[in-house]
């Protein structure tokens, strides 16, 4: 990591304080983070049971994958559908609350900003959803459509495939307030007060022009960041499919691909075709990453 | 009331001193759809906290209501007594929990800022590399991690030990991501004047960057606190001994509908703490906020 023109002593003097810094947490990265996705990566051309050494078998596993394994394809196709909406729209309603919150005086707008946290910070609270649509007429879902006449007995919502994706979709847009949305309610108190004050007297005429002419501009970093979170977690939607419309999914209607690789890695126990899994999602992050960014970098 | 009171009054000031650029039609309308979406995202959380007061007798009443007409605190007794059958008193779990969440969050927030500072505000050899093997670092799924650094842990002797949670918590990159991007933004000239003044790249880093990054790491102390509390151990801890609250929570909760209404406890006890948490660190940030800004 630490090459480059400059023999490495020069390095070293001239920038040892900053390598010292990043020492601790590198150390423990690389063990514990780096180690364990490069070990992922290798093992993805194994045939490994966890029991048995891992064998060698080239690209099998990719091969198996793309051109036999026609549940991974729905898996795909439900992947993309849920991240290209929950996605951005998540990525737009952080915004857009963290910059409607901090328009409030100090006390109300923290007390909106944990009632919008709120889903986030209760662990599993979204099991509640569980009961919302719950199939018999307990369900709050199933209660209110009865008594306001638009059904007469009750729907199965979790067994009904049609409504599997979009159930799905709101309980990940009731969800998505989280680490982005907490990123921009602080970038937004980092912006500078005087600008505002500056552009009022430069003829700025609106909120959504102060909005897009020095709000937005100033907190490209929280930008990017919660672009990053917003990639990683709309791709990666498992548990809430798995815990609400069961495992697997009627007709693999909520199966995505992380919950492929639970399938794999930890119901059929083959870890080498589960790590090609999260090889192959890793990919496609990486490649929403850079094209997200790109565009970003082309509004700003 | 008197704190309603004054916060409108608060309100039309800021709006007189700041002047600028607000019409009240936008404000009112602005303010329903807030509330509107703040009951949405509210509503669950209402329902945990009213179900963990609800007598078993309403618990299954239809239509499922969001009230409570004889609030109870059988629930949070009848957790009690399942605790108490316990072999391992119940202050363990709490105090492996304080442990494994004050450890981890503490790592997570000194090291990562640490490492954040110089790739966020200098160049040198490797920066850039690190910088983005950071980010990717957050797309490869955790769940498949899981099994070589099971092998890792049991290889370095740390199984069954807090570290074995602790220790892949602090070398997850997010929190150094987030901090990246806020150390971003400090000023050059404030880091040279410190320089001027004699200070070494530590003591910059102490003494400036972190006190102008506050909302930053005081969002990643709600978000490391928050993910630490809920760890259960699985199987990297498997002594009784060490397991943290939320696993024996969970057990109880797992263990069938006829606990119900316990469970209901169970959820808004876990919760609890963590809203605290939020709560006195946000208004922390907005008591700095309100003095002092980043650039100003």
């Amino acid at each position: 990591m630490k090459k480059g023109k400059e023999p490495f002593s020069v390095v070293w003097r001239k920038h040892r304080s900053k390598y010292l810094m990043i020492a601790p947490f590198g150390l423990i990265f690389i063990l514990f983070t780096f180690l364990p996705v490069a070990i992922s990566m290798i093992l993805s051309f194994t045939s490994f049971n966890m029991a048995e050494m891992p064998k060698f078998i080239g690209f099998k596993n990719y091969i198996d994958l793309i051109v036999q394994d026609d549940i991974f394809l729905i898996a795909v196709k439900n992947t993309f559908v849920l991240a290209l909406v929950t996605g951005p729209l998540s990525y737009i309603m952080c915004f857009l609350f963290a910059w409607l919150i901090n328009e409030l005086p100090p006390v109300p707008r923290a007390i909106m900003t944990l009632v919008f946290y709120a889903p986030s910070i209760s662990g599993n609270a979204y099991l509640i959803w569980k009961l919302i649509f719950s199939s018999d007429t307990y369900g709050y879902a199933n209660a209110w459509l009865m008594k306001l006449g638009i059904t007469n007995e009750a729907i199965l919502w979790f067994s009904t495939a049609k409504y599997i994706l979009p159930i799905l979709i709101v309980v990940q847009l009731w969800l998505s307030l989280g680490v982005s949305f907490l990123s921009f309610i602080a970038g937004l108190q980092t912006v500078d007060r005087s600008l505002y004050e500056a552009a009022a007297v430069e003829g700025i005429k609106n909120r959504w022009q102060e909005l897009w002419y020095i709000t937005l501009p100033s907190m490209k970093p929280q930008l990017m960041f919660g672009a990053v979170m917003q990639i990683t977690n709309s791709l990666s939607i498992s548990s809430i499919s798995i815990d609400l419309v069961g495992f697997p999914s009627i007709e693999y209607a909520g199966h995505t691909i992380l919950t492929h690789l639970h399938d794999f890695g930890y119901v059929r126990y083959e870890m080498g075709y589960a790590c090609t899994i999260a090889v192959i999602l890793f990919f496609i992050m990486m490649l929403c990453n850079v094209l997200v960014q790109k565009l970003l970098r082309k509004l700003g | 009331m008197r704190k309603l009171f004054y916060a409108i009054r608060h309100y039309l000031k800021m709006r007189k001193i700041r002047r600028r650029n607000r019409s009240l039609g936008v404000d009112i309308a602005l303010i329903i759809i807030l509330g509107a979406f703040g009951l949405f995202s509210l509503y669950p959380l209402i329902y945990i906290i009213v179900s963990a007061f609800k007598p078993m007798s309403e618990v299954f009443i239809f239509p499922p209501r969001l009230v409570v007409e004889n609030p109870t605190l059988n629930n949070f007794f009848d957790l009690g007594f399942i605790i108490e059958e316990f072999d391992i008193p119940f202050s363990r779990y709490a105090f492996n929990t304080l442990i494994i969440t004050g450890l981890g969050t503490a790592g997570t927030v000194l090291l990562g800022s640490m490492a954040a500072f110089p790739l966020a505000k200098y160049e040198f050899p490797g920066s850039k590399l690190m910088s983005n093997i950071i980010v990717y670092a957050l797309m490869f799924s955790s769940s498949v991690t899981a099994i070589p650094n099971y092998f890792i842990m049991s290889a370095m002797n740390l199984i069954d030990t807090i570290w074995a949670v602790i220790l892949p918590a602090v070398g997850g990159t997010l929190g150094l991501y987030l901090m990246k991007n806020f150390m971003v933004q400090i000023p050059d000239e404030l880091l040279e004047a410190a320089k001027i003044d004699g200070a070494g790249e530590f003591q910059t880093f102490f003494k400036t960057v972190m006190p102008l990054c506050k909302p930053a790491w005081i969002t990643l102390i709600i978000l490391s606190f928050q993910s630490m509390w809920g760890t259960t151990g699985g199987v990297f801890i498997y002594s009784e001994e060490w397991k943290p609250l939320s696993y024996v929570l969970s057990q109880i909760v797992s263990s069938g509908i006829s606990r119900t209404g316990v469970s209901s406890a169970v959820s808004l006890i876990m919760l609890v703490v963590p809203v605290t948490v939020f709560v006195i660190s946000q208004s922390n940030v907005l008591e700095t906020m309100a003095t002092s800004g980043m650039k100003g």
